[in-house]
């Protein structure tokens, strides 16, 4: 991490607990970049957080409050603290089995009631913590612990999920478009009203070993050829598509 | 002195109130839902924060969220909704986070009988989560109680830290009395010390002063083993063991000044009858009936139920022959009392969703006067 973001950690940390080639650091520098951006005052922020690798990224490694509460349930904690006292600002951060498995109900109830909350999902599309087992962002045929024969279902398509069921902004990017990223975060930070972000982030420990991504390097390039950009997307068949993500904002069905 | 009608599941309302709760969070359910109904329309009078979510493990956490964020916060729930609520119990006694959640009691296991009455929550409500924690739970014999009762769940809740359990039955939520409402009453606010530890003291009382989120205090909260200051250590034994010792020991040995109990004709008595909550009508109206015939015979009311009053029970233990334990489970009340005294200990359960008939009792009891 640069120096520049060492005023926003909590002081007297040395590391962070993620394995090497993990996305979860590139997201946790972008998101304090993007703070840093907008000048906001972490003393009015509020980080909160599930269980899982990526709710290791606020806490306790944010200089601001942050609560990392039980698993799935950082979604209705926050409802609670924003609803009390509306000048918080709170940011949610969490794993995709974490905010969208266990967590699912949660998610789409305050995308619906719109709540004013920044969601920020690092999907690695595996429960990383617990060793490498399917999550419902797994994609079809990927081997994990549990899908040794590949996974037989359909991921969820977060953002079209909370979309539907009403948030204001919804946006996905991966680690490897830093510059996009950083800006929907202060898009998002900005925005009143739900708001989410899925972050693709590699995970080559549990998710690229048993699916010949097992090289931190072989998991970025590999992320970096699968996204594509909505404007890219347009310009492919329906068979060029097959296997790609599309990152960018999904808003008020404006695409 | 105001005076009011109420039934028990409005009085927990208005007790609420009174104490100072401005954030509910709560999921319907039978018989609990009216605290919730009357609730969210007294917050638009008052003006707290009212959230009906989406189930009750997400009604639990938004009141732990609104807590840190500064309420007084509360739930209520019943049966099925508070065995949802278990994990977040736990959380709450581990971050010493003070909530107060009510369960109105009713017949189960699960669904079982969503509109008659039980005790059958007892056990669960010290043992529901995973690990060695310590909770408070007081359970009301009437309306009124309902009410104080209420008030003095969030004193403790704010005082120790800790989750307060209020464990009405259904008779109590659905029943209407008479209360009356003092001017005068003691409303304890969390202890703040900027600055200080928030999961760590050195004071007596075990019980470390809260921070609130907003307030510059970047405070660290997890349900993780942590030290005084909220960092994670969760491979250290000595900061567990530290930590399990004082979540217990700050309710244990502060247990004197947290029990209440209400004895009666208990100076000659060699039966006693030990009851609380709906129960204690039916056994007050007994112990009256057979005192009038000259037997000597007492009783003792419970009003908290954990920490258990052990002391309390080994004294009485020591004097009477047989203490008789009537309740609407299978004997929750009785086996935690038998663990405290050598004398006889005679349970008397009823489980089909009904109240207890003082005539019940009073049949049961000449069997041992």
């Amino acid at each position: 991490m640069s120096r520049d973001m060492q005023q926003y950690l909590r002081p007297g940390l040395t590391s962070t607990p993620f394995c090497p080639g993990c996305g979860h650091g590139i997201l946790m520098g972008l998101i304090l970049r993007a703070i840093d951006q907008l000048e906001l005052d972490m003393d009015e922020m509020l980080f909160v957080s599930g269980i899982g690798c990526a709710a290791w990224i606020p806490s306790p490694h944010f200089n601001a409050d942050t609560l990392h509460i039980l698993h799935g349930r950082a979604i209705p904690a926050a409802t609670g603290a924003k609803m009390f006292n509306p000048k918080l600002r709170v940011v949610v951060v969490g794993g995709d089995g974490d905010l969208a498995d266990i967590g699912g109900n949660h998610l789409i109830h305050a995308a619906r009631r719109n709540i004013d909350l920044t969601v920020i999902c690092a999907s690695n599309m595996v429960y990383g913590m617990t060793g490498g087992q399917v999550s419902s962002t797994t994609s079809v045929g990927a081997f994990t612990q549990t899908t040794t024969q590949g996974n037989p279902y359909q991921p969820f398509d977060l953002c079209k999920l909370i979309i539907a069921a009403g948030a204001t902004y919804a946006a996905r990017y991966s680690v490897t478009q830093p510059f996009a990223l950083i800006a929907s975060i202060k898009k998002a930070l900005q925005t009143n009203g739900f708001c989410f972000i899925e972050v693709l982030s590699p995970c080559p420990t549990q998710f690229g070993r048993h699916n010949q991504l097992d090289t931190p390097v072989a998991m970025i390039k590999n992320l970096m050829e699968t996204c594509i950009t909505k404007k890219k997307a347009k310009k492919l068949s329906p068979e060029e598509l097959k296997g790609k993500i599309i990152t960018g904002e999904f808003t008020n069905g404006a695409d | 002195m105001v005076r009011y009608y109420l039934s028990g599941n409005e009085a927990i309302v208005e007790g609420a109130i009174r104490a100072g709760c401005r954030y509910y969070a709560g999921y319907p359910i039978t018989p609990s839902t009216e605290i919730m109904e009357r609730i969210s329309i007294r917050f638009n009078e008052i003006g707290g924060v009212f959230m009906q979510m989406e189930d009750e493990i997400a009604a639990i956490c938004s009141v732990i969220g609104a807590s840190w964020a500064g309420a007084k916060a509360m739930t209520a729930t019943s049966g099925p909704g508070f065995s949802l609520m278990q994990e977040g119990i736990g959380y709450a006694a581990m971050t010493e986070t003070p909530i107060v959640v009510v369960d109105v009691q009713r017949a189960g296991p699960s669904t079982g009988q969503a509109t008659r009455v039980a005790s059958g929550d007892i056990m669960q409500a010290k043992w529901g989560s995973s690990g060695d924690y310590q909770v408070i739970a007081v359970s009301p014999w009437s309306v009124q109680e309902a009410y104080e009762q209420t008030i003095s769940a969030f004193n403790l809740a704010e005082k120790y830290r800790v989750p307060v359990l209020l464990l009405t039955e259904e008779a109590i939520g659905h029943l209407r009395e008479r209360i009356d409402v003092v001017k005068d009453i003691e409303i304890f606010n969390r202890r703040k010390k900027p600055g200080a530890a928030p999961f760590g003291t050195e004071e007596r009382d075990g019980v470390p002063p809260m921070p609130t989120f907003g307030e510059g205090e970047k405070a660290l909260v997890t349900g993780s083993t942590h030290d005084s200051y909220g960092f994670r250590r969760t491979d250290d034994p000595l900061v567990q063991d530290r930590l399990v010792s004082r979540l217990n020991e700050k309710i244990i040995n502060n247990r004197e000044e947290i029990i209440d109990y209400e004895d009666y004709y208990l100076e000659d008595a060699t039966v006693v009858v030990i009851s609380y909550g709906f129960t204690a009508r039916s056994s007050l109206f007994a112990v009256e009936a057979l005192r009038a015939e000259g037997r000597k015979i007492g009783m003792l009311r419970l009003k908290t139920l954990w920490p258990f009053p052990d002391s309390l029970k080994r004294n009485i233990g020591a004097r009477a022959n047989v203490l008789f334990v009537p309740e609407m489970n299978k004997g929750q009340v009785a086996g935690e009392v038998r663990k405290y005294v050598s004398c006889q200990v005679v349970t008397f359960t009823q489980t089909n969703g009904e109240v207890i008939y003082p005539d019940a009792i009073i049949e049961q009891l000449r069997r041992y006067l």
